[in-house]
């Protein structure tokens, strides 16, 4: 009776963590799905998409996680078949370091010569 | 003098983007992913139409000639106006052809076979369309043509026609 | 085909107005009465109704459905609703231009009439630069873009509107559109004609602020309306996408409301003037690049209208042009007020709006750069990349706690020097802010911190605002609802983002689908023949917990020209959330995708966007005492 008591607890709670873990790679799956175009739609995320292109990529992307692979290296395995297109979220390489960096560093030059407005008066004061 | 040194900079800036933009305004709208380095083939296993076994690619792609990769389905239209210049390919020896059948009915795509002819070495079957991503295909019909070293060289999205066609034979001659 | 005739000589007579007008209007500035010549009023004024009359014909040509014109032809259909062969007259490129003619015409005569007390050579110069911008359209207009064209022989039938058009948020969402960005013209050939004038005051400022209101309103208004077309009609429960051209039309009114800011300090104090100006040239360029993406092709969007390249070189020319005056007369006329240039005290609140503004540059730019980047990268390298909704979220999400904070605390602020009154009050509700976020977002079980930091800050405005609005004898009760809207916006937004919920599944007529809320049932499907369409309409009564039942009947319709397939959502709306349905066909197949989502507040959305335009709008009548 009490192995029994146990072999249950072990298979529940392999259980329970499973459903867990189906629920964070839903999770996972839902936000990758998302961030990636729909090629043949205009302008529409994988997610929102019915068509076939999209529901082969939720196929996919579904089939990867499940594998054990990251969000990164779904994003980099669409990237080397489709271009950096495919996937909304601009990565962070020699492509796009302006486009990341540009509206910083205008912010701090408004910055600057804001400061410079207010710190001569109180120079003056 | 400051002054005429700001303007002077954002006319230069302004001439740069008008450029920019009258250049833009000639690049294609429509995004083809152009073959920049070419790319392996994946690794993958798929079922065999006609045997029903599942094949692995290292034995589909085993031999040392040119491999043209072709996405069709029976329900897709373009298809049938390709399939004669396939058929023409297919008599070509120094390349092989392999279809991938997607997301179709067995039974359809056989009878569209049979009455128009078969011209590949090797049909297989991608009836959930990941086959195709794998590819890095968008949908039907496609082609890819991958040469001796097994890395696709390019990718023909939409029905081949007689431009492609002879691209296509001048490649692989 | 009498219509279109009348159309088009319509435009060329009103271009050779604006000829006339320009010569008669030179020669005015030189003549030494103190009143603008009646004629210039008379001559701006037959201008005005050329263009409506040229507009009336193209609106006459699609009600009857006249298949001689082209632009009718290729945009319209015997069987479509006339609400929408009306509203198809500006839904398509070469209509919007008249539309844009209409604004521009109109507007400048509006200003002629209402700047009486104006100096007149300010006001004959303002009807100068707005002349060259008129001119350019006649001429884009003609030359291109003719919506008159003559089709031979005579089509029986047209090509249709495409159905995700034929809404009714989407038929005055033009209109509304136009007349807050085009209105920017004005601003812009106001501050031009002030600039050389040397007029850049405190009594021009009182006079501008009334344009800047009034196109600021009907912008915010027609943003909104597009953000409802895009909830209602595309399916995906979305309102927001970080498209190019909803960026577009964003992108104005983030250095509009700049400028409102700005405007306010100049009706008090000289200060800030060149600023102004550039402001003004910015909005009014925006506008016009706006123009250019979205008709030239060059942007792949949603939304884009028909592409072609030619009409793209024209706009991007005209737009050179205008910039290069622009800022010309800028550098040559203006003229450096530098006895108050640098009386900012850290303190105060001019120094709040130059805050303000810093912030709204830095927002501008991100929209900016995230638009056009992508068309940069690709002429000078050739690679293609996507500039979506993540970035746009990460650049502006950090700035804007902080910008929410700065707002609470600006407008409390007393001109040129100030303390910080009533402390105690502020750290109070700065702290019930944070604790009530904190509690809230904890109950959610969202883990992030960052929602908890965002959520207090627009929590902060919200109680802030709401104290002003209770206790203040309304003192400045203009800025403190706009203010009060913008807070909910934020809150609207962010909680309906945290708590939506979604169900997407295939399911089959006379099914049940059970999920932890509830139960979605499939009853029955209904077909349906309209005019133009026939539609399939499912029948689905969702119950949820509580036993409450609540029925929704998404469509898929089959339009017949063009044949398109569209599905249509059904949304239930109450003040506290939006149920939304919508289905597609799964191929093959007796089943249906549905998908359920449950949108909290959503229609709070659009009342806080109202509630900001009615701040703007208690600003335009207020009356002088109020201060």
């Amino acid at each position: 009776m009490k192995i029994l008591k146990i072999f249950l607890i072990i298979f529940l709670s392999i259980g329970f963590s499973q459903l867990k873990s189906d629920e964070k790679n839903e999770e996972l799956k839902n936000k990758i799905l998302k961030n990636i175009r729909c090629l043949i739609c205009q302008g529409q995320s994988v997610y929102d998409s019915e068509s076939d292109f999209a529901s082969s990529v939720k196929l996919i992307v579904a089939t990867k996680i499940n594998k054990g692979l990251t969000e990164d290296q779904i994003y980099e395995f669409l990237r080397s078949r489709y271009g950096d297109w495919v996937v909304f979220e601009p990565e962070l390489n020699k492509n796009t370091y302006i486009l990341w960096l540009l509206p910083l560093l205008l912010f701090l030059f408004g910055g600057a010569i804001i400061y410079k407005k207010i710190s001569i008066k109180n120079y003056e004061e | 003098m400051k002054n005429k040194f700001r303007l002077f900079i954002i006319i230069i800036f302004l001439i740069f983007c008008f450029g920019i933009f009258y250049k833009g305004l000639d690049k294609s709208n429509t995004y083809a992913p152009k073959i920049k380095d070419k790319k392996n083939i994946t690794i993958f296993e798929a079922k065999d139409f006609n045997s029903g076994v599942y094949l692995n690619s290292e034995e589909i792609f085993k031999e040392d000639t040119f491999y043209i990769v072709n996405i069709w389905a029976s329900w897709c239209v373009p298809c049938r106006k390709e399939h004669p210049l396939l058929m023409e390919l297919s008599k070509n020896e120094s390349v092989k052809l392999i279809g991938l059948n997607y997301k179709d009915n067995i039974k359809n795509a056989k009878i569209f076979i049979d009455e128009l002819g078969n011209p590949y070495s090797q049909i297989l079957i991608d009836d959930d369309g990941t086959l195709s991503v794998e590819f890095g295909a968008y949908g039907v019909p496609e082609t890819f043509l991958i040469n001796k070293n097994k890395k696709i060289i390019s990718k023909f999205i939409g029905p081949l026609n007689q431009e492609t066609f002879e691209e296509i034979q001048s490649i692989i001659k | 085909m009498l219509a279109s005739q009348i159309g088009y000589y319509s435009l060329i007579l009103g271009l050779l107005l604006s000829v006339l007008l320009c010569s008669v209007s030179i020669k005015d500035l030189n003549s030494s009465s103190r009143q603008i010549n009646q004629n210039v009023l008379f001559l701006s004024f037959l201008q005005l109704v050329f263009v409506i009359v040229s507009f009336s014909s193209l609106i006459l040509s699609f009600i009857n459905s006249d298949f001689s014109n082209e632009t009718v032809f290729n945009n319209s259909h015997t069987t479509k609703p006339l609400f929408y062969k009306i509203s198809g007259t500006w839904g398509n490129h070469e209509g919007s231009l008249l539309l844009w003619l209409l604004v521009l015409t109109l507007f400048i005569f509006i200003f002629l009439i209402k700047s009486r007390t104006q100096p007149k050579k300010y006001r004959i110069l303002t009807l100068l630069f707005q002349q060259i911008i008129i001119i350019g359209f006649f001429s884009f207009i003609l030359m291109t873009s003719n919506p008159f064209n003559y089709l031979f022989p005579i089509p029986l039938e047209g090509l249709g509107l495409n159905p995700i058009l034929q809404d009714p948020a989407l038929a005055i969402h033009p209109p509304i559109l136009y007349l807050g960005y085009v209105g920017t013209s004005i601003i812009f050939s106001a501050s031009l004609a002030a600039v050389t004038q040397d007029y850049i005051s405190k009594e021009w400022g009182q006079h501008i602020k009334k344009w800047v209101l009034v196109s600021w309103i009907f912008l915010s208004i027609g943003i909104m309306l597009g953000s409802i077309w895009a909830y209602y009609e595309l399916g995906w429960g979305g309102f927001w996408f970080w498209d190019p051209v909803e960026n577009i039309s964003l992108m104005p009114w983030l250095t509009l409301t700049a400028l409102l800011h700005c405007i306010i300090v100049l009706e008090r104090r000289v200060m800030l003037t060149s600023w102004v100006v550039i402001l003004s040239i910015t909005t009014f360029t925006l506008s016009m690049c706006g123009t250019f993406l979205v008709r030239s092709g060059i942007l792949n969007s949603v939304h884009t209208f028909a592409n072609d390249p030619a009409r793209g070189i024209f706009i991007l020319i005209f737009l050179f042009i205008l910039i290069v005056l622009s800022l010309g007369i800028f550098f040559l006329f203006h003229k450096e007020n530098n006895k108050n240039s640098n009386n900012y005290f850290w303190l105060s609140k001019e120094t709040s709006i130059l805050i303000n503004n810093w912030f709204m540059m830095y927002f501008l730019s991100v929209v900016l750069i995230g638009t056009v980047y992508p068309i940069f990268l690709d002429v000078i390298s050739s690679e293609k990349i996507s500039v979506g909704p993540p970035f746009y979220q990460k650049l502006m999400a950090p700035f804007l706690i902080i910008f929410l904070i700065f707002m609470s605390l600006g407008p409390r602020l007393k001109w040129i020097k100030s303390k910080i009154e009533n402390k105690n009050s502020i750290i109070i509700t700065f702290i019930i802010s944070v604790m009530l976020a904190f509690f809230i977002i904890r109950y959610l079980t969202t883990d992030l911190l960052f929602h908890t930091v965002l959520v207090s800050a627009a929590f902060f405005l919200f109680f802030t605002t709401l104290k002003e609005l209770l206790t203040s004898k309304f003192n400045n009760i203009s800025q403190t609802v706009a203010h009060f809207g913008f807070s909910l916006l934020i809150l609207s937004i962010l909680f309906n983002s945290i708590l939506s919920s979604e169900i997407i599944t295939n399911i089959k007529v006379g099914e049940k689908y059970s999920y932890s809320k509830g139960e979605i049932f499939f009853k029955r499907i209904e077909e349906k023949k309209e005019s133009n369409f026939n539609s399939i309409i499912a029948y689905f009564e969702i119950k949820n917990k509580n036993r409450k039942i609540i029925e929704l009947k998404p469509e898929i319709r089959i339009y017949n020209q063009p044949v398109i397939i569209t599905s249509e959502a059904d949304i239930k709306t109450t003040l506290l959330q939006d149920k939304f349905l919508v289905m597609s066909l799964v191929k093959g197949n007796e089943y249906f995708n549905i998908r359920y989502q449950v949108k909290p507040f959503m229609i709070w959305i659009w009342i806080s966007v109202l509630l900001l335009s009615l701040g703007g709008l208690m600003s335009l009548f207020k009356r002088s005492y109020e201060k």
